[in-house]
């Protein structure tokens, strides 16, 4: 249990630091000179991970340094790198510990490792493992190979709101400055000048925010696949209106209150939807830049819309007594 | 992925077939099965399927193939467009996701 509060720990950001193996030469289980030899990141739960799916295969585990990096990002960011696995493999002396001349790489780090410059920096060949630990030992029992099945990425249900944990510590920031931005503006009108209106109708603003939120961080993920849209922002607007719906029905006192509610909730959720890019494994750079641009603009006027609708008919409600 | 695919014509996957010497190294790290062997040759299955992650064009040894490498990810394009503007650049702190 502790442990899985640590875990979770992890994936929440908290103490990261904390989070990191040692580079270096690990031994599992009792390896000797003839058992293969695994790179991975310096990442503490996929260290565990492959501790656990290798329990009862012996093998050497050659850490490199990724700052903590899980294995996929850190080869975005370019820290599992072909110089840096080469060090790792001289550094630790590897060639006496072993009579083979071969080290599996872990398939997601080839973005950033050469595999086939590595025997010219270091003496060890790189040979491509699957692109999941669990399939590791199959993989070497094979002799090496991998089946077409293993060397393809996947993103099961349970992938997708894990990653959207991810999504709820990054935005953070972005939630506490709409707490304080919705207060303000309802501050300026909405409120109807007391105190106890303000708090409603900040509340309400924000209801808006966070229902963007969770729909874009989590709805949207859930059913990824079922919109007929490509465009992630397309996705959060389709479900941001339904959500919007449902809130202005239930919520909103006249018509343009709840168009505002509308508007503001499918912007929010095609915003946090397109954040969403970030987590999934077959987004293309190209292809988020470009929705970007066609889609933030179309963001911005939703939000724009809603907030005018707003803060206008509480002053026309003002002005007319 | 068959099961999730993104926006068409928009991956800057360059493929040259006669510089290719037909080695596999791309099917082997592509994780979205995008190439295969053809007669002894790469070819470009899915061209659609590339998420430019780079590791193609990197394990190529004799360059047949090109990809501008990049992350698919909103927040890290939107701190690369804000950290060119000269004064917000310095109050957004450059944090992504993968961070
Ligand atoms: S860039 Fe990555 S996803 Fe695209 S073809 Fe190359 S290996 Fe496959
Ligand atoms: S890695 Fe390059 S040379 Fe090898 S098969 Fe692919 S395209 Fe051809």
């Amino acid at each position: 249990m502790r442990d899985k509060a640590a875990n979770l720990g992890v994936r929440l950001g908290i103490n990261r630091d904390h989070y990191r193996i040692p580079p270096g030469l690990y031994a599992l289980g009792d390896p000797d000179g003839n058992s293969p030899v695994l790179a991975t990141c310096n990442y503490k739960l996929t260290f565990d991970i492959v501790r656990r799916e290798m329990k009862i295969h012996s093998c050497w585990i050659l850490v490199v340094e990724t700052y903590g990096i899980n294995v996929w990002c850190a080869a975005g960011k370019k820290s599992f790198s072909t110089e840096e696995t080469a060090r790792r493999v001289k550094e630790s002396g590897l060639s006496k510990v072993v009579n083979h001349r071969t080290i599996i790489i872990p398939q997601l780090a080839a973005p950033s490792v050469a595999g086939h410059k590595l025997k010219g920096l270091c003496g060890f060949k790189g040979v491509f493992g699957p692109v999941r630990v669990r399939d590791l030992p199959e993989f070497i029992d094979n002799g090496m190979k991998a089946t077409p099945e293993m060397r393809e990425v996947d993103f099961p249900l349970s992938k997708r709101l894990d990653v959207a944990m991810v999504e709820v510590m990054g935005a953070r920031k972005f939630m506490a400055w709409s707490v304080l931005i919705c207060f303000v503006l309802a501050a300026l009108g909405p409120g109807g000048f007391a105190l106890h209106g303000i708090v409603w109708s900040g509340l309400g603003a924000f209801g808006v925010v966070a229902s963007g939120f969770i729909t874009g961080t989590f709805i949207v993920p859930l059913i990824l696949h079922l919109f007929p849209a490509r465009a992630f922002a397309a996705k959060g607007l389709m479900a941001g209106s339904a959500a919007g719906l449902i809130l202005a029905i239930t919520f909103a006192r006249n018509l343009p209150e709840g168009l505002s509610a509308m508007a503001g909730t499918a912007a929010m959720t095609s915003w946090f939807a397109m954040h969403y890019t970030g987590s999934t494994p077959f987004t293309s750079l190209s292809g988020v830049d470009r929705e970007m641009k066609i889609y933030m603009p179309v963001q911005g006027l939703l939000i724009a819309a809603a907030v005018l609708t707003w803060m206008g008919w509480a002053w026309l409600g003002i002005i007319r007594g | 992925m068959k099961k999730f695919r993104y926006l068409e014509n928009t991956v800057t996957l360059c493929y040259n077939e006669n510089m290719c010497i037909g080695c596999g190294n791309c099917v082997i790290v592509c994780p979205h099965r995008v190439f295969s062997i053809e007669n002894g040759k790469a070819a470009v299955m899915d061209h659609d399927g590339c998420m430019e992650c780079g590791a193609c064009s990197l394990n190529c040894p004799s360059e047949a193939l090109f990809v501008r490498p990049g992350v698919g990810c909103a927040q890290a394009i939107l701190h690369g467009w804000i950290s060119k503007v000269p004064f917000l650049g310095r109050i957004f702190s450059p944090d992504s996701c993968c961070s």
